[in-house]
């Protein structure tokens, strides 16, 4: 069973929001890393790029698959974790924590209360049938 | 309802993570692919391969079946030896690839999972006027692949036989780990390796028995995943990506199990016309140069125009960047020639380098 942890919001698309303030921490979650596997390379958004809800403002390659990673909420991107470029297997093994893949300021504060909270995405996958 | 191998329970035990392939549950992976490709190239990693069909060819006319039915020559066969070769329909469009056994009374053909009642209905139609038996073994036997650098050391505890003495493509039939078996030096992953073939039932005595042979050596079970990046590193052809009824063997770079010269057999006029001719693409190794990984279907482009298409795309754990196979248009099929592969995340310069990707592989 997936690790869901309680503090975090959730998308639909298996990312992960940590709020602090107007800012957002981005990663994916345990189930998605999971599923990838392997993880070989992250390609995070440029630093400054405006994002929308739902954009998809990344790419995650695994060995046998390759993934979009979608913006959870709007916002600037102000900080990308560079240590991925090197080891991005840093998401298979600490997908909450090191693994964070980007930071963004928050463009609306209130968009964070559509997010799943963490018996929501557990029901959403469930619902999945995972 | 998908269909379980004799080896089920103890992957399963073993942690696979299983999903539905051709009809089976199998794992498509356990500790993760990358560790599991590594214990291949480095240690031994255990294959269930009990989904592939296995077929049983007997009879007067068994051998003048067979040479008719299949491109490579049989009649070369020693007792025991096994051959890899394709078997193409008329118009030069491959059926399935194949490894074909000799044994003391009988031929055993071993086809992909996914073809096996396609190969077995195919076979029985070209067989119609033949003197021979075609007997469906698939359920009866498990098939374990043992693979990698230390596979002679570990298997060897397990049996009196000499394994040093079978040469690549031989096999021998004898007592391993208590059970009486058909054992090959063959494989799907570059590196020294054994195929285990014997009755079903034993199925998990002989796991059992391998992995504790192999303990000391770091033995691990390993899932389609990683099989699938060993091969791939090693440019070994898949049925439904790289190889398929509209291609032939010729442009799949398998003219050297063509043999064109050994009389008539199904698709010569075909395949003698296309090596005569040349044939208009070929299938190729692609290398990427800086990052990206091409996937199966992406467009191969050369001066903005469109030459050809990825057929099986990965990320190789070995040279630690992505890797690809793909049909590419004469004129570009050349080593060192610079092609861009439009992936997902971009385009991807990549160079059309010689096989196997992976040089260092052990087998013998």
């Amino acid at each position: 069973m997936a690790n869901v942890p309680e503090n975090l919001r959730y998308s639909k698309t298996h990312e992960w929001v940590r709020i602090e303030g107007t800012k957002a921490t981005i990663g994916i979650t345990d189930f998605a890393q999971g599923e990838l596997s392997d993880i070989v390379m992250v390609e995070p958004p440029e630093i400054g790029r405006e994002l929308n809800a739902g954009d998809a403002m990344g790419v995650i390659e695994a060995v046998k698959a390759v993934s979009d990673l979608y913006s959870p909420v709007s916002g600037k991107v102000i900080e990308v974790n560079i240590k991925l470029a090197s080891n991005p297997e840093t998401c298979n093994k600490d997908a909450y924590g090191e693994g964070w893949i980007v930071k963004l300021e928050m463009a609306d504060p209130a968009e964070a209360g559509k997010l799943l909270d963490a018996a929501g995405y557990k029901e959403h996958l469930a619902a999945e049938g995972h | 309802m998908d269909m379980k191998t004799p080896f089920y329970d103890k992957i399963v035990e073993a942690g696979g993570r299983m999903v539905s392939f051709a009809g089976y549950q199998m794992s498509v992976q356990f500790e993760g692919i990358i560790p599991e490709h590594t214990k291949v190239r480095e240690a031994v990693g255990v294959f269930d391969v009990s989904h592939m069909g296995r077929v049983e060819v007997k009879g007067p006319q068994a051998l003048e079946f067979l040479e008719h039915l299949v491109t490579n020559e049989m009649s070369s066969l020693d007792m025991y030896q096994a051959l890899y070769t394709v078997m193409c329909y008329p118009d030069g469009g491959i059926v399935d690839d194949l490894l074909i056994y000799r044994l003391p009374d009988h031929y055993l053909v071993v086809v992909n999972a996914s073809n096996n009642s396609k190969d077995q209905a195919w076979m029985r139609e070209q067989a119609k006027s033949k003197d021979t038996e075609i007997i469906d073994r698939t359920a009866e036997m498990a098939q374990l692949a043992v693979q990698g650098p230390k596979v002679e050391g570990v298997l060897s505890k397990l049996t009196s036989a000499d394994l040093s003495g079978i040469g690549f493509y031989k096999g021998l039939e004898m007592e391993l780990a208590g059970v009486k078996m058909f054992v090959s030096r063959t494989g799907y992953t570059g590196e020294d390796g054994f195929e285990l073939y014997f009755p079903a039932e034993h199925a998990g005595m002989v796991w059992d028995s391998v992995f504790e042979a192999g303990s000391g050596e770091g033995i691990a079970p390993i899932g389609l995943g990683a099989r699938d990046t060993l091969r791939l590193e090693m440019k070994y052809a898949l049925y439904g990506n790289d190889i398929d009824k509209t291609t032939n063997p010729i442009e799949a770079g398998l003219s050297w199990v063509v043999k064109l010269d050994k009389g008539d057999f199904i698709a010569r006029d075909v395949l003698l016309k296309v090596t005569e001719e040349k044939p208009s693409r070929r299938l190729v190794c692609l290398e990427v140069k800086g990052q990206g990984i091409p996937r199966p279907h992406d467009i191969i482009v050369a001066d903005g125009e469109e030459v050809g298409a990825v057929t099986s795309g990965t990320f190789s754990p070995s040279l630690k960047k992505g890797i690809a196979l793909g049909y590419v248009r004469s004129g570009y099929t050349k080593s060192d020639t610079e092609l861009v592969v439009r992936t997902r995340r971009g385009e991807v310069t990549v160079v059309v380098v010689k096989p196997p990707f992976y040089k260092n592989a052990s087998h013998k």
